[in-house]
């Protein structure tokens, strides 16, 4: 238990719904390990209370969804009011895949802090992510 | 409450919260160890461990399922190697667990290495105390793919379950020297496979020149075939584990090793604890001395022994 230890961000990366493409999700997981986060995954075709519930056994950060198929309007801000309800409110919620425009404010008022839609840059998701870490980081020495 | 009564209390958010502390080496980890450290030294903790691929999660998932049939509370830590490039790691040994994702009995915690040689990370031994309080019946430990010399399992789990599948010729001779020799429980995994004869066999010869009938009164290791993907084998694994449960605490020795578990972390902590005072202290200009050549770390380890002693109080 040495005191020096890192403290890396550690993220859940899930799979809503019922499609089997991986590929977009692999390429984020292998993007976040390079840039020294602790990825979880879960496996494919989870429901919303799995998912809940391995990011409060792994005492994840940040959950992010990927949604490739239709049913994300209701899976994701179930997924969102199942954190609440269980007093994990503290942990960053982010979502990718497919998702229209026309969805992305219902999924924020959900308590989506930012939707990545199909084509971002895993270099933006990283750089989004360590400028989350960074001022949690910081908020969280000078309150303890 | 505090942290420490909820998860005395049931609360798996705050069980997962105090591993998070320990696992950063947040101060608050301690303090929570503090406070949950008499209600420990209940659970059977098992350790699984075995060569990459030999079927461990599958395996795991599979005692999951058994245990829970007869009402046994289980809780998982499931260790993968953290890049000692990036730091980063992805851990993915839930996704082989998944059905498991909505019960209530069941915690599964993924931990990387974070440099920590020898199959486990540096936190294990916390988070099972840790899952202990929590009034897991079961902890289950899997560690990352080892070969041979990885021992640290065995130091840690009152049983240890080693994972071999057919036709792992080779790495099973590389293992022989080290697991093999250690783990009480063996189980050949992918039983349906071919090469599943000549392995058993050669298992078997090992188990038997360690000694199978060991000493009268001794625990002789278990030859137990598996089919994890067919949930085929549970059943003897558990019987198994039950009885060598026993035998530990009809021996005394599970107190024995609870005892030694909590040893070794002491003089750990113990070790670090002085080392940061002495280097900080009194051996300062003697670490200066060595870095810079000017003195060799023998004599200087025996100054600084020297003046230890000197400087002790006389009571």
């Amino acid at each position: 238990m040495p005191e020096s230890a890192a403290r890396p961000l550690r993220i859940l990366l899930a799979k809503l719904g019922m499609d089997t493409h991986t590929v977009g999700i692999t390429v984020v997981a292998h993007a976040l390990r390079e840039a020294g986060m602790e990825v979880i995954f879960t496996g494919l075709k989870q429901t919303p209370e799995a998912v809940a519930n391995a990011a409060i056994q792994e005492d994840v950060d940040v959950v992010g969804v990927s949604s490739l198929s239709a049913g994300h309007t209701r899976n994701l801000p179930r997924l969102a009011q199942l954190l609440q309800s269980q007093g994990a409110a503290d942990k960053l919620l982010v979502a990718g895949g497919v998702i229209p425009e026309e969805d992305l404010p219902l999924l924020q008022a959900a308590g989506f802090a930012r939707v990545f839609t199909m084509g971002t840059d895993t270099r933006e998701i990283v750089a989004y992510l360590r400028a989350w870490w960074g001022e949690r980081g910081a908020s969280q020495s000078s309150s303890t | 409450m505090d942290v420490a009564a909820q998860l005395l209390a049931g609360s798996v958010a705050a069980g997962a919260r105090a591993i998070r502390w320990l696992d950063d080496g947040d101060a608050r980890g301690r303090e929570v160890l503090r406070a949950i450290f008499p209600a420990t030294g209940r659970a059977h903790v098992v350790g699984v461990t075995g060569p990459p691929g030999a079927g461990k999660s599958t395996l795991v998932d599979m005692l999951i399922a058994h245990e829970r049939r007869r009402g046994r509370r289980v809780a998982v830590l499931a260790i993968d190697p953290t890049s000692p490039f990036s730091g980063g790691a992805i851990l993915g040994d839930r996704v082989r667990m998944s059905r498991h994702a909505l019960d209530a009995g069941v915690f599964i915690r993924s931990l990387g290495t974070r440099g920590a040689r020898g199959g486990l990370s540096r936190s294990t031994y916390d988070a099972t105390l840790v899952l202990d309080a929590m009034g897991y019946d079961l902890v289950m430990v899997e560690t990352v793919g080892v070969g041979q010399e990885e021992m640290d399992i065995v130091r840690l789990a009152h049983s240890t379950i080693i994972v071999a599948v057919p036709g792992l010729g080779d790495e099973v001779q590389a293992m022989k020297a080290g697991l093999l020799e250690a783990g009480e429980i063996l189980v050949l995994n992918k039983a349906d496979r071919e090469g599943f004869e000549q392995t058993w066999r050669h298992l078997e010869l090992l188990l038997h020149l360690r000694g199978g009938g060991r000493a009268a009164g001794g625990w002789a290791a278990r030859l137990l075939p598996a089919v994890a993907t067919r949930n085929e084998g549970a059943g003897a694994i558990v019987a198994a584990l039950d009885e060598h449960r026993r035998y530990l605490e009809d021996s005394g020795e599970f107190e024995r090793q609870c005892g030694r578990r909590s040893e070794q972390q002491f003089l750990a902590l113990a070790r670090a604890a002085l080392m940061a005072d002495l280097l900080s202290g009194p051996g300062a200009e003697l670490l200066r001395q060595v870095r810079a050549r000017r003195l060799d770390p023998y004599t200087a380890a025996e100054q600084l022994s020297a003046q230890l002693r000197a400087g002790r109080t006389p009571h």
